[in-house]
């Protein structure tokens, strides 16, 4: 057991590592109002946050985290491009394993700067590295950017990719769509004779409830013109599993995105983007010949990274959780950010890790 | 010490578990007046009937307070939270049969299943501006129903009682909730979702992994356990 103390010092030293590297120290409240969290990941973030109440201001959860404050306050009055720091505890239910600490001190880096993600991936990364490089981890890396925009280049409907799109950090209900556009699962009995019946709204009762009838004509409208689209191409769905199951060292994904794009043109910017990050990390003295790179890495962590997605592992523990993680999430700003987005890229580390492999006290 | 047997303090889930035990040849009853909370068990020493809330047993269970229990299966898992790590599912009891289920506005001819459902919330949200919403008292296994099938933009609201009439009222777009016959369903004109089975629950009988016992205990317990699993 490390003596809480001890897990402040070296989250003292975090921080002001952080700050040697030009970021701005920042604070943030640990009552943080439960809907932005709820509207953001849904109802299962109440089994990952303490949800408590309080008899004016309503539902109250201390933070799981702190990107949504950080990106709030910087939405709402941060100079650009800006970079910030900052160190305490986030609170984090564990219903599966008694072990995993419930409250845990978190130290993170965020840089929102719209001239060069690329460098600006990089510049986290090699960052976070350069601490943790005594500690010999294994660092994991991916890039939901590339997923994302081969969902965007394929050949069917804005509808569906849109499906896609919103349960691409879901995997199970992502494979399910994808083989329902794809045309692999049979519609049951009842959509077929839906899509068939001259009106589908003859005898079912009364309308109860908000969902109104103009928004069941809508949908089965939308149902009436999907059944009529031609599904998924096998090639391009067998495209999306090919980037899922890359997992390599970094030049040598790469190099297999690349051919990807011959096929898959959309994905191209994506990976010149990786391409620019690897060429920046390597200018910044990250081995990235070495880099592990996993096609399908980022997906079932919190939703919200869109793009360059990493995390440090202790391969001689493996009961202990990721020692430092983070990523891009461009899209996140938006969400918050009431109409104006910017990019966006940290990670955290946790200090009483470090300290149980040995780091620095 | 005695080996401490909680039991549903009232109505059908009771008397059917009375009658169960007794078959086994473990008579249990109630003393004293109608409204007096004090039983007996006869037919072996050292057990004490502890009737309780079936709704309580569980939490019980898990805190060692007593040592078997009998509840619905439903209530163990929405109420513990890795309940197989709690408590030991000793006997399915074959009574209290209710399934935890899904169900959505008979009108709704476009929703027949949880992908179906899925897609309706994303439409539902962008229109309303807030997330679909389920009425349930079933908050944990619901939750872990819908993330294991990758269901979003969902919301629970809490509903104790009439859940079926909450979307006819418009505080719930669809019900979560206990059904055995369906009737209730039908007559709230709501239907079921085919794949929409959280559920089977039936009374069960279950052991606390944490109550302590006494060497005696243990002999008491697995005699008991010899005659009702026997």
């Amino acid at each position: 057991m490390i003596a809480k103390a001890d897990i402040r010092n070296e989250a003292a030293r975090l921080l002001g590592f952080f700050e040697a590297a030009g970021a701005q120290a920042v604070e943030a409240d640990i009552l943080q109002p439960a809907k932005v969290l709820l509207d953001l990941y849904g109802e299962d973030i109440r089994a990952r946050a303490y949800v408590t109440s309080d008899p004016l201001c309503g539902e109250q959860m201390l933070r799981p985290d702190f990107t949504v404050p950080v990106v709030q306050m910087h939405m709402e009055h941060g100079a650009e491009p800006a970079r910030y720091t900052y160190a305490g505890e986030v609170f984090r239910q564990q219903e599966e394993n008694i072990e995993r600490p419930r409250e845990f001190m978190q130290v993170g880096y965020e840089v929102f700067d719209r001239e060069n993600p690329a460098a600006a991936d990089a510049e986290v990364f090699s960052l976070f590295q350069k601490e943790l490089s005594p500690l010999g981890l294994r660092a994991a890396t991916g890039d939901m950017g590339i997923l994302m925009a081969a969902v965007r280049g394929l050949s069917t409907t804005e509808r569906r990719k849109a499906a896609l799109l919103r349960h691409i950090w879901r995997p199970k209900r992502f494979r399910a769509l994808l083989e329902r556009f794809g045309g692999k699962i049979k519609p049951p009995a009842t959509r077929i004779a839906m899509l068939k019946a001259v009106d589908a709204m003859d005898g079912v009762g009364p309308f109860i409830g908000l969902r109104s009838r103009q928004e069941i004509e809508a949908r089965i409208k939308a149902l009436k013109e999907d059944a009529e689209m031609p599904p998924i191409s096998e090639i391009e769905a067998a495209i999306l599993d090919d980037i899922l199951n890359l997992r390599e060292k970094a030049p040598i994904v790469l190099e297999n995105l690349r051919d990807i794009s011959v096929d898959l043109p959309a994905i191209t910017p994506a990976v010149e983007m990786m391409d620019a990050r690897l060429q920046v990390m390597d200018a910044r003295g990250v081995d990235v010949d070495a880099l592990d790179f996993e096609g399908s890495y980022g997906r079932t962590t919190l939703e919200y990274y869109d793009g360059f997605v990493f995390g440090f592992y202790a391969e001689t523990r493996p009961d202990l959780p990721a020692v430092a993680s983070g990523g891009r999430y461009d899209a996140l700003t938006r969400v918050l950010g009431q109409g104006r987005s910017i990019p966006a890229v940290g990670g955290v580390i946790r200090p009483e890790l470090l300290l149980e492999l040995g780091g620095q006290a | 010490m005695t080996v401490k047997l909680g039991v549903p303090s009232k109505g059908r889930l009771m008397d059917k578990t009375f009658d169960w035990f007794g078959k086994r040849g473990i008579g249990l009853r109630r003393t004293g007046s109608d409204r007096e909370y004090a039983a007996a068990v006869d037919g072996v020493t050292g057990v004490e009937l502890v009737l309780l809330s079936a709704g309580e047993i569980p939490r019980e269970l898990a805190a060692g307070r007593i040592h078997l229990g009998v509840t619905g299966s439903d209530l163990v898992r929405e109420k513990l939270a890795v309940w197989d790590q709690q408590v030991q599912e000793v006997q399915l009891m074959g009574f209290g049969h209710a399934d935890l289920i899904i169900a959505v506005p008979k009108c709704w001819v476009d929703v027949d299943t949880l992908d179906d459902l899925d897609a309706a919330a994303a439409a539902f949200r962008s229109r309303h501006g807030f997330r679909l919403r389920i009425a349930t008292k079933y908050h944990r296994l619901i939750r872990e129903f819908l993330r294991d099938q990758g269901v979003a933009d969902y919301q629970l609201v809490d509903s104790q009682g009439a859940t079926e009439g909450t979307v006819k009222h418009e505080t719930a777009e669809l019900v979560a909730d206990i059904t055995s016959t369906g009737e209730t369903l039908r007559a709230n004109h709501l239907k079921l979702l085919t794949d929409g089975l959280v559920h089977k629950s039936q009374a069960t009988l279950f052991r606390s992994h944490k109550a302590k016992l006494t060497d005696q205990d243990r002999v008491v317990l697995d005699a008991l356990l010899e005659k009702l699993t026997g």
